[in-house]
């Protein structure tokens, strides 16, 4: 195998790729990157062997051939190549080992034989979808902040995406949870997503799918099976294992009865529970809102280092009600909203409550209060 | 002997000044102890002597005169030997045959926990009324820091100590050691020296030359590991360390190295700290015979998990850090911790966490100890909230609720979950 590269080409496809490979590894090609020469270029693969990233770049390809090198070290040797190199990878000689040029600099890598790299088999895929970049990210990034780190509860690691109905139209739906708040956003179903049973996407996969789409103005191809997805953007090919689990009937817990309605300038009402919260403890964050005709009353009492309250004029009509979230929720939740007005539907101090943005309903997010 | 050179001291007994014979001028009693700065050490350590057994002999005076020993089970080992058992040479964390080989006439009894425990507590008190500053260490030992209470008992720490070791021996009934030092690793090394119904005094200034033909291990935080390293480098006694240079230690050794260098020399500037805030709360029980079955380490985990349980209800305690312990037959420890979402005293949670590290922990390999932990402490009032998707909590809450109460009224033993009850398992555990 002989290839010539761009070093930033390939600086920019090992940087998307060298994420998946965990930094400790007990099997010792997983530590490694697979690069192939094919028609379009050099194809490199990473894997933890629940997901994997393959990214093709352009590449004058000399002799043909694939190998395996420690994907952290080849990265580090490229992003301290100086700018504008052409990177020349050579796989032969009778040790297997990978030479890397570019000017003056030699270095030979060890290889692991390319037959050892895993596959995650993908499969045949039932549906696919395309939809914009931008879009699909906003889907995760506002349901991405609730999902559970508790490994025993599985089911909930990560955003469940299935096809749901929102006003009469097939809306695909994003939803997260760790049981003290629910994240859903939804976008108008792509064509291709009909019938598509739900799945669950694992944490780490949420993670690279947001940094894959920096560029929001791609277009994502989504291919989902009952055990995989497979996110194409571009040059860049995600495959990754799907959560196997059922995750909850998450619609009985959007509360739909709550009657009393409060209507906040977001970014005043953020502002304030950010103040507020300064004197309450590293883990008791818990912020009372008390409210009344047409005001609301912020408040932490923390008996070791005081206390604080603000008072914001709200829009609020209904009797009055003292009711405590944890701080960090609600600026979680308030920083996910879109317009300048949040809306919070509430019902009593026990009962979970409902926030949105007051003019757009492809998002909302449930909290459940806490005793204060 | 010029007054001006005599070294101060008192009686024990009846506290008068030692003055310069053999015996007690005032009482009789041999029982003096003098030191140079008597009158200005004010940190102690008490430790009961032979804790366990003592009790024992309290309460049945038959045994007064026969070796005693404390411990358990077909594996167990000495936890207690009363002092008749060590002169055959029996002696604590010994296994319980090789000690009834030296000691064929040694009665043994079972620890009674709950009996050490309350006489522990009223040793405790009796502490307390002394200083604020009592620092407990075990069931039946503490440190105590005496410094300005001078006023308020008028009379010295020294003496006081002496007077509440008299009343510990005639109010409870057991005897205590004391050292008295100028700070806690020295009264800690001072109370063992006397042993038992002992009292040293450990001054500052002789406590290089004392240190100095101990082992490093003598210190504290120096283990067998540790021990080992620093032989290897040359460092085996106390000495060594004392004619190490400072700069030198710290480079080889770090902060370690620092604390090694003041230590040889008996410097020590921890202060002593009462209610120490617990940082977690665990349990654990080694097996008569290894266990390798998924089946009986549940059961016993399952019963940990209410003993934890119930501790953090006691304490108002909750805690988001789940650690489960094993030791293999082969004595390789293995823990694995796990993360909850929000904190929790219940057993119920504490189990469905701790049996799920379990499971993939089973696989065929004999275990002597399991043991369970929660850390990452919070408020008890934080416990288990309310969940969106997981409705079960509540229940859970209120079932173990329902539980404790009818415990605290008619016994740990009037009502159990299924699971710790013996025979073929139908079905799946039930309620989970």
């Amino acid at each position: 195998m002989k290839v010539t590269v761009e070093r930033a080409e390939l600086l920019k496809s090992l940087s998307h790729v060298h994420r998946v490979v965990e930094r400790r590894n007990t099997i010792p090609i997983l530590a490694n990157v697979l690069i192939r020469t094919g028609t379009n270029g050099l194809s490199l693969k990473a894997t933890d062997l629940d997901l994997e990233v393959v990214e093709t770049v352009p590449a004058e390809v000399s002799q043909d051939g694939a190998t395996t090198v420690p994907a952290h070290v080849l990265y580090d040797i490229v992003r301290k190549l100086p700018d504008g190199s052409q990177v020349q990878l050579e796989a032969g000689g009778e040790r297997g080992s990978l030479a890397v040029r570019a000017g003056r600099a030699r270095f030979t890598l060890q290889t692991l034989p390319e037959t050892d790299f895993p596959d995650l088999a993908a499969g045949e895929f039932s549906h696919s979808f395309k939809v914009k970049g931008a879009e699909f990210r906003r889907l995760v990034d506002k349901t991405q902040f609730a999902i559970s780190t508790e490994e025993t509860r599985y089911y909930l690691n990560g955003i469940y995406l299935h096809v749901a109905e929102n006003a009469g139209k097939p809306t695909l739906r994003a939803v997260a949870t760790d049981g003290h708040r629910l994240a859903q956003a939804e976008l108008d179903a792509p064509e291709g997503a009909g019938g598509l049973a739900g799945v669950i996407v694992p944490r780490k996969t949420v993670a690279e799918i947001q940094k894959l789409l920096e560029d929001k103005d791609a277009e994502v191809t989504v291919s989902l099976s009952a055990t995989k997805i497979r996110v194409a953007v571009g040059a860049i090919v995600l495959t990754s294992k799907l959560i196997d689990g059922t995750f909850p009937d998450y619609g009985r817990v959007i509360p739909a009865g709550n009657d009393k309605t409060l209507l906040v300038d977001k970014a005043d009402f953020a502002a304030a529970v950010d103040r507020v919260s300064t004197v309450s403890s590293e883990r008791g964050r818990a912020v009372k809102l008390s409210l009344g005709d047409g005001k609301l009353t912020l408040s932490v009492t923390n008996p070791d280092s005081g206390s604080a309250t603000e008072e914001l004029e709200v829009e609020y009509g209904a009797e009055p009600l003292d009711i405590g979230f944890n701080s960090r929720y609600l600026l979680d939740i308030t920083s996910q909203l879109e317009g300048d007005t949040a809306e919070l539907k509430l019902a009593d101090p026990g009962s979970p409550t409902l926030v949105r943005d007051s003019t757009k309903t492809d998002a909302l997010y449930v909290l459940m209060p806490m005793r204060v | 002997m010029a007054g001006a050179t005599r070294v101060p001291g008192f009686c024990r007994d009846c506290l008068a000044d030692a003055g310069d014979g053999p015996r007690c001028a005032a009482c009789g009693s041999p029982r003096l102890v003098r030191h140079p700065r008597i009158d200005e050490l004010s940190v102690a350590h008490v430790d009961c002597d032979a804790f366990y057994a003592a009790v024992e002999k309290r309460d049945n005076p038959a045994l007064a005169d026969v070796p005693l020993i404390i411990g358990g089970g077909t594996r167990g080992v000495v936890s207690t030997c009363c002092y008749i058992a060590r002169i055959s040479g029996v002696r604590s964390a010994m296994p319980m045959f090789k000690a009834k080989a030296l000691c064929p006439n040694a009665v043994v009894l079972k620890p009674d926990m709950a009996k050490y425990a309350a006489v522990g507590r009223q040793v405790r008190a009796m502490m307390q009324s002394l200083t604020p500053l009592v620092e407990p260490l075990s069931i039946d030992e503490a440190f105590l820091d005496l410094t300005g209470t001078g006023r308020l008992h008028g009379m010295s720490p020294a003496r006081v100590l002496a007077r509440f070791a008299a009343a510990v021996e005639t109010d409870i009934g057991i005897t205590v050691s004391v050292g008295l030092a100028a700070n806690k690793f020295l009264a800690k090394t001072a109370s063992e020296l006397d042993k038992p119904r002992g009292y040293s005094v450990l001054g500052l200034e002789e406590a290089p030359a004392f240190l100095a033909p101990r082992p490093v291990t003598f210190i504290w935080g120096v283990g067998p590991a540790f021990g080992g390293k620093l032989a290897r480098d040359g460092f085996k006694l106390i000495g060594d360390l004392q004619r190490a240079d400072e700069k030198d230690l710290a480079r080889r050794y770090g902060a370690e190295g620092l604390r090694l260098w003041r230590l040889a020399r008996g410097i020590d500037a921890r202060s002593v700290t009462p209610d120490r805030e617990a940082k977690s709360v665990s349990s654990e029980t080694t097996f008569d015979t290894d266990i390798r079955d998924l089946r009986p380490l549940e059961q016993t985990l399952y019963a940990l998990c209410e003993k934890v349980s119930a501790r953090m209800k006691q304490a108002d305690l909750s805690g988001r850090s789940v650690t489960l312990k094993l030791k293999t037959a082969d004595f390789r420890l293995r823990t694995r911790s796990r993360g909850l979402d929000s904190p929790t005293h219940l057993a119920a949670r504490l189990y469905a966490t701790a049996h799920d590290l379990l499971l993939k922990e089973v696989d065929g390999t004999p275990f002597r100890l399991i043991g369970v932990g929660l850390s990452d402490l919070s408020p008890g009032s934080d416990a288990d909230p309310a969940d969106l998707v997981d409705t079960s909590t509540q229940r859970i809450k209120a079932t173990e609720t329902a539980m404790d109460a009818v415990r605290a009224k008619f016994g740990a033993a009037a009502v159990k979950r299924g699971i710790l009850l013996d025979g073929p398992v139908r079905g799946k555990p039930s309620g989970r």
